[in-house]
């Protein structure tokens, strides 16, 4: 029910105000509308998280690395390149 | 697809339940809040990649499961009346009621429709004025802006025949129903991650505090949910109760304001029934004073109808963590997704659906 899954916003039409504010959203190929009422700060290329048709928030790229950084911090790893992981 | 794949790798999983098993000495049991959290532990098999010791007990955290019979008995009375067309997320048609489900309703004849978004609903009031259009408005503080969002643009636009179902709950009161409760065996928490990307987390603190508990506020793909244990477990074993966050990318402390103020114009808090709990004060959203014109339970004469839960079901245990969906004697015997007993059952993220779909026994 709680499910939210983070799409790229392609493009935004802010015509209907602030409140109405729709993006086109692309999660893997598929594309939706989503409402942006609630991330007035998402620009075209960033990822948000959307659940029910609106984004809750926008999704932080440098903190999204950051789970695999804790685990290279805890014991060195060094086979969870950044690169590799961004896919 | 990007933030969802690096989060299903298998060496960073293995590596956290490595870890996992290192730091471990003692026996812990930690609560899952969120049912899409049951669901990937299950799917995944997080749980067998954890040391016997640790225990994950799996919480309350779906609304479709928790949404009272009461509520239910209310949608099938409104779905049924001609003058309406009842518009629901899809979970909802088969969670049974007393007597029939929404699913029934619709094969009657009733107009239920599934909905994807509540803005959808919205729509379909404004393409129907003659017909009154009723959204089921279920859901946790994740839910609650975009269902806010549909009531305050319904006002906004002067749409007066849409109307919302309101069955809304609230996590921290459940967290502490459980917590102050005398069977409690929860001794650390994984908060659900996007109930805290709206809400943030500060209303964990003093949770955390008062019942001297670890909280971590974790995601939902199999790397999160492991570090959001390993973080706990960490925590238990150092004999800290503090509120962490694993789920950085998308969760800040003070959550969502924007989404916080439309819900708050909209909803106030109030007391609520829980399926298999009872009533929990002040841990649901009900209609503020100025929206309240939009009240399907008030429009139709509902307010007062009073359902007792059935006896033998024992969803409330399952919900509550006392028992497991598997210790239930009627578990895929004479209850199966296919003909519920109860809801934990009904619901995709179910605890009892997630133990028979992937874990047949």
């Amino acid at each position: 029910m709680c499910l939210a899954v983070p799409g790229k916003i392609m493009s935004i039409d802010d015509s209907g105000g602030e409140l109405m504010k729709i993006g086109k959203v692309n999660f893997g190929g598929i594309i939706k509308d989503v409402n942006l009422a609630y991330t007035p700060e998402a620009k075209v290329g960033e990822y948000v998280i959307v659940h029910v048709g609106f984004a809750l928030n926008t999704v932080d790229e440098a903190e999204a690395a950051k789970v695999f950084e804790y685990l290279r911090e805890i014991d060195g790893l060094d086979e969870l390149t950044g690169e590799e992981k961004q896919g | 697809m990007k933030f969802i794949d690096e989060y299903r790798d298998k060496d960073a999983s293995m590596r956290y339940s490595e870890l996992i098993h290192n730091i471990t000495t003692k026996s812990w049991n930690i609560m899952e809040v969120c049912g899409g959290q049951t669901h990937a532990i299950v799917k995944y098999g997080i749980d067998e990649l954890l040391p016997k010791s640790i225990r994950l007990i799996h919480g309350p955290g779906c609304p479709v499961c928790v949404t009272s019979l009461e509520l239910i008995d209310k949608s099938i009375e409104i779905a049924s009346r001609e003058d309406v067309i009842f518009c629901s997320f899809g979970d909802m048609l088969r969670v049974p009621g007393s007597k029939k489900d929404l699913l029934q309703v619709k094969a009657e004849g009733g107009d239920v429709r599934i909905m994807y978004s509540p803005l959808d609903a919205l729509k379909i009031a404004k393409d129907n004025p003659l017909k009154e259009v009723v959204f089921f408005a279920v859901g946790f503080e994740t839910t609650a802006p975009a269902n806010a969002m549909a009531v305050y643009q319904a006002k906004e636009q002067g749409i007066k025949n849409f109307l919302i179902l309101v069955s809304h709950v609230l996590v921290p009161p459940a967290i502490e129903a459980i917590l102050s409760s005398k069977n409690n065996l929860v001794q650390g928490f994984l908060a659900a991650g996007h109930v805290c990307a709206v809400m943030g987390y500060n209303e964990y603190f003093p949770l955390a505090e008062k019942y001297k508990v670890p909280i971590v506020v974790t995601g939902f793909e199999p790397v999160d949910i492991l570090q959001g244990i390993y973080m706990c477990v960490k925590q238990l074993e150092e004999g800290r109760h503090e509120v962490e966050n694993q789920y950085v990318r998308v969760v800040s402390r003070e959550g969502n304001l924007t989404a916080q103020n439309i819900v708050s114009t909209v909803f106030k808090i109030g007391t609520r029934k829980w399926r298999g709990i009872g009533e929990i004060p002040d841990s649901g959203l009900v209609l503020q004073d100025d929206y309240i014109e939009y009240d399907a339970s008030l429009k139709f004469g509902l307010a007062d109808l009073v359902v007792e839960e059935p006896k033998e079901c024992i969803s409330g245990q399952i919900l509550q963590g006392i028992k497991k969906p598997n210790e239930c004697e009627a578990f895929g015997k004479i209850c199966t997704p296919e003909r519920p007993l109860g809801a934990t059952m009904v619901s995709s993220e179910g605890a009892c659906a997630a133990y028979y779909r992937y874990r047949k026994i």
